[in-house]
């Protein structure tokens, strides 16, 4: 899913938005309608500077380390010391994303109770599918002639990995994280009925108080940010893309 | 040198390289024909052990390829494919050097080294070492796959249908452009190719393969004279024999005395291409030039019909 | 000798060994009170302790020794049965004669088993390479062994089942509105998905903008979306005459179903346009050729061959919203996340699972359902 809006127009919404995180009361005027009986037009309950930054840091760690794991494994499934476990890891990533988020999150509160734990355990849980599946298609749908090149030409299996491989199979891996990041920031908001710091607070805030006003600029601080940070990834990814004359996505879901 | 010993390959039950024999000589070009399935590449593929033999060896200038570890083997013998096997996040110039690097030459030599031989290709080096392999043509990224797998000076060259993916015209350009830098380079190469003409055209030496078989093992003049068995008959078309005979001795090895009309054909080309220039222009004779343009003799149209003629 | 030990094989034996020496139960005083491990010895009497035991042996061996696939499966099957039965003769077993309150809980050593027997049995599924109607037969099987077990009354001393008894038609009412939103939004979403589809096939400058518009719609965070929803229909409801006599509210399912029905139609819309450019030109051209109308076409040549897409257009939805509509809980859109909400307001561990458990269960039998339906049409195709 590719967002296809020019670049001052991201520039432009970039710049808003932090103009809105930094100096929320300019926009005050904006949300009032929105409002009733002279609730407040803008959350008053935190810093949503502070708490985006908190969200984002979330969203970061998790999907980071989720990076990390689903990557080595990608890589330790399509080596010959891995190669039993191939099969069956991919009907584990297939059943794994019949998982709800929710859920996850929802599982994890037994296991290692309230605040951020659960919603990183959650992020990271969920967010290794994507990667994973996109680094074994990476990895596994090489041109088989530069394989074969790499091998013949005297490379071990490490420097094929580094060299050849990876590089290659590099934009397919970022589109998984790309993925992984925007399922994120989306089922971070719902961290927030665990106690986690993030924007599903002033959501949260917004549907408890019914003020709409919360809950959209909630909801839309995460939305442009799903936006802005999935359109840096897949410029990213499609730079390295050209660069090596492959396509890397298919249109569909 | 390069000695193949009873060198066998079974996958399972199946046999896909049965106890072939041969010897390659420093500095020639042996070519392994077959159809797909022949084991051919198989065969070549022992060589630089991406594929290990089930049994036998193989020995280069004396020393047993087992005795070396893979990696290490594979750098010091080339090795281009078909559809070149380029990497196409690295540019022209990071492909040539790739075994370079692999076997540490520092950065000054390594430039030279791709600055040589993309001349040698006839590729501008300031116009094609930083371009992407998708932004060539299809023989540029062949040539550049040939300079890739040469880059390291390697002795041994190992071509797997180097040209299979050129079309007609491109692809008798390349051919002719390898035999040039054999012959200046002096390395040995071992081609694989399904194509008899090719493997004609190019070979000093020619394999036959069928079912994992060498079924004959040759010059191409004895293949075309004498083949070992009616598949090799078959393979090279007995209704172009004579033809590709002829292709196979250049004009002035078949230069006579006497006077003859019309433009000289230099004494390079083949007898062929001067039966055809007979046939097209009606003619019974032609001069042929020497290296220095001056008229050497002619040849006939009797004398080349002779020549195509099965030997006695 | 090394080729025959199998390496998933040493993965799970240890994942059993280690299962064998957490609590198989944990056992609390009442519903509230801290949790206390019961190792398999502790939690069974002799006889069913040492059944399991060697069940477990059994199955930790035929998963290392490299063995027939049919005997992993039926080792692996019988492993999760027998753990089964034996969580549910545990809570019977710890619970006191009389005790209303205590509780007991399948624990960590039993999640682990589960989880390494599980992983046995998807290996030999997938080594068997079971067809899309072998595939629905064994979901089928699941579900009845599954019905089987809860009514038969042996996991009725477990605590999530006590939970339950507590609250069964608030369950079933639940489970009902559930899958009314996911259904429901489903049915919508293909209703305006398709022909929106369809109709951004057909027209180059729609397809763009369309597709842009409903990318953005995704990227909403759920909560938010079904938040933003409760104003325009509340507006609705009191604005519209007769709006709010069909159920159309502020609050409740209707935002919930209009938010899991926006979601719905990207992936609708989106496996619709790429199915119908995936027809192959020639097929178009012959049916062209062959004098069909623009209609005949659609229906007889192109919709069929863009089946397969379609259906997996309408499989990650069914999949996505049976897992989002725990969300509409949160805004008393009820579901099964009334039951996860709740659970997670009163750190009641059982209550979370009511919730989630059949959440998953449903999404994943939606899944390898329609996955096997996806591919028989695939195979019907040309």
């Amino acid at each position: 899913m590719k967002l296809g809006a020019p670049l001052l127009i991201r520039i432009v919404v970039f710049l808003l938005l932090v103009l809105f995180l930094t100096r929320p009361e300019l926009f005050a005027p904006l949300l009032e309608p929105l409002t009733q009986n002279g609730a407040p037009a803008i959350y008053n309950q935190g810093d949503l500077l502070a708490l985006t930054l908190s969200h984002l840091r979330t969203v970061a760690v998790a999907t980071g380390a989720a990076a990390v794991v689903a990557v080595g494994f990608a890589i330790l499934v399509t080596r010959p010391i891995g190669a039993e476990f191939l099969p069956l890891s991919r009907s584990i990533v297939n059943i794994g994303q019949t998982f709800p988020p929710v859920a996850v999150l929802a599982l994890a509160v037994p296991a290692v109770g309230f605040g951020e734990k659960p919603t990183l355990i959650a992020l990271f849980l969920y967010g290794l599918l994507p990667i994973f599946e996109n680094t074994l298609t990476g990895l596994t749908r090489l041109p088989p002639a530069v394989v074969d090149a790499a091998n013949g030409m005297g490379m071990t299996e490490t420097q094929r990995l580094f060299r050849v491989e990876l590089p290659l199979a590099f934009p397919v891996i970022l589109e998984g994280v790309r993925l992984s990041t925007v399922i994120a920031l989306a089922t971070a908001t719902i961290g927030s009925t665990v106690a986690a710091k993030g924007l599903g607070e002033v959501i949260i805030a917004g549907l408890l108080s019914n003020n709409l006003a919360f809950v959209v600029q909630g909801g839309v601080i995460v939305g442009v940010l799903a936006v802005l940070l999935s359109d840096a990834f897949s410029a990213l990814g499609d730079a390295a893309a050209r660069r090596t004359g492959r396509v890397v996505r298919a249109e569909a879901a | 040198m390069i000695e193949l010993q009873h060198l066998t390959k079974r996958y399972g039950g199946t046999t896909v390289v049965d106890n072939v024999s041969l010897t390659v000589e420093a500095r020639s070009i042996a070519v392994i024909v077959g159809t797909s399935g022949s084991g051919k590449t198989t065969l070549m593929r022992m060589v630089n052990r991406l594929v290990e033999p089930t049994s036998g060896r193989v020995l280069i200038d004396g020393v047993d390829t087992a005795t070396i570890a893979p990696f290490e083997l594979r750098r010091r013998i080339g090795y281009a494919i078909q559809n070149h096997g380029l990497f196409p996040h690295r540019t022209v110039a990071q492909n040539i050097a790739t075994v370079p690097a692999l076997l540490g030459w520092d950065s000054g030599a390594i430039a030279a080294r791709v600055n040589e031989l993309l001349e040698l290709f006839g590729l501008d080096p300031a116009a094609f070492a930083k371009r992407y392999p998708h932004e060539l043509s299809g023989g540029q990224q062949q040539r550049v796959g040939v300079a890739r797998a040469l880059a390291a000076k390697p002795n041994l060259l190992l071509m797997d249908e180097p040209f299979g993916a050129l079309d007609p015209i491109v692809r008798t350009k390349a051919q002719e452009d390898l035999k040039a830098i054999q012959r200046t380079l002096g390395t040995t190469i071992i081609l694989v190719t399904h194509d008899m003409e090719e493997a004609i055209s190019l070979g000093d030496r020619i394999a036959v393969m069928d079912g994992g078989r060498l079924l004959q093992y040759a010059s191409p003049n004895e293949i075309l004279v004498r083949p070992a068995t009616a598949f090799v008959d078959d393979l090279i078309g007995t209704g172009d024999r004579p033809f590709r005979l002829l292709s196979l001795t250049p004009l002035a090895e078949a230069v006579e005395a006497g006077p003859a009309e019309g433009e000289p054909m230099p004494g390079d080309r083949s007898l062929r291409d001067a039966l055809a220039e007979l046939l097209w222009s009606k003619r019974a004779a032609l001069p042929v030039a020497g290296a220095d343009g001056a008229v050497i003799g002619r040849v006939t149209l009797d004398g080349l019909l002779k020549r195509a003629a099965r030997p006695a | 000798m090394q080729q025959r030990i199998d390496k998933l094989g040493v993965v799970i034996a240890l994942t059993l060994a280690g299962a064998a020496f957490l609590p198989l139960a944990t056992y609390r005083a009442n519903r509230i009170a801290g949790g206390e491990g019961k190792s398999i010895a502790e939690a069974l009497p002799a006889w069913a302790a040492v059944a399991l035991a060697l069940v477990l042996v059994a199955a930790a061996l035929v998963a290392l020794i490299r063995s027939s696939t049919g005997l992993r499966l039926g080792t692996s099957l019988a492993g999760i049965a027998a753990l089964a039965l034996a969580v549910g003769f545990s809570a019977i077993y710890l619970t006191p004669e009389g005790d209303r309150y205590a509780r007991v809980a399948p624990g960590s050593g039993f999640w682990l088993a589960l989880f390494g027997l599980a992983i046995m049995a998807a290996d030999a599924m997938v080594r068997l390479r079971l067809g899309p109607t072998a595939r629905i037969a064994g979901v089928l099987l699941f579900f009845g062994a599954l019905g089987l077990l809860l009514v038969s009354g042996v996991w009725d001393g477990l605590s999530i089942l006590k939970e339950y008894s507590g609250r069964a038609d608030v369950f079933w009412r639940e489970a009902g509105t559930h899958m009314t939103l996911a259904v429901g939004s489903l049915a919508a979403a293909v209703a305006v998905g398709l022909p929106l589809g369809i109709a951004a096939d057909r027209v180059d400058r729609l397809r763009a903008p369309v597709l842009n518009v409903l990318n953005i719609v995704q990227t909403i965070p759920s909560i938010a979306l079904f938040g933003i929803l409760i104003a325009p229909l509340g507006w609705l409801a009191a604005n519209v005459p007769g709006a709010a006599a069909i159920g159309i509210r502020g609050i409740g399912i209707a935002p919930a179903f209009v938010a899991l029905f926006l979601y719905s139609l990207l992936p609708m819309v989106a496996n619709t346009v790429v199915g119908l450019r995936g027809v192959a030109r020639e097929a178009v051209e012959a049916a062209r050729g062959m004098g069909m109308t623009n209609a005949q076409r659609l229906f007889k040549v192109e919709l069929p061959l863009a089946a397969p897409l379609i259906l997996t257009g309408i499989r990650i939805v069914l999949v996505q919203n049976i897992g989002l509509a725990t969300i509409a809980a949160l805004i008393g859109g009820g579901g099964f996340g009334v039951f996860v909400f709740q659970g997670i307001g009163q750190t009641a561990t059982d209550l979370i699972l009511l919730g989630a458990v059949p959440t998953v269960l449903l999404a994943f039998a939606a899944a390898v359902v329609l996955d096997a339906v996806v591919e028989l049409t695939a195979k019907g195709a040309p």
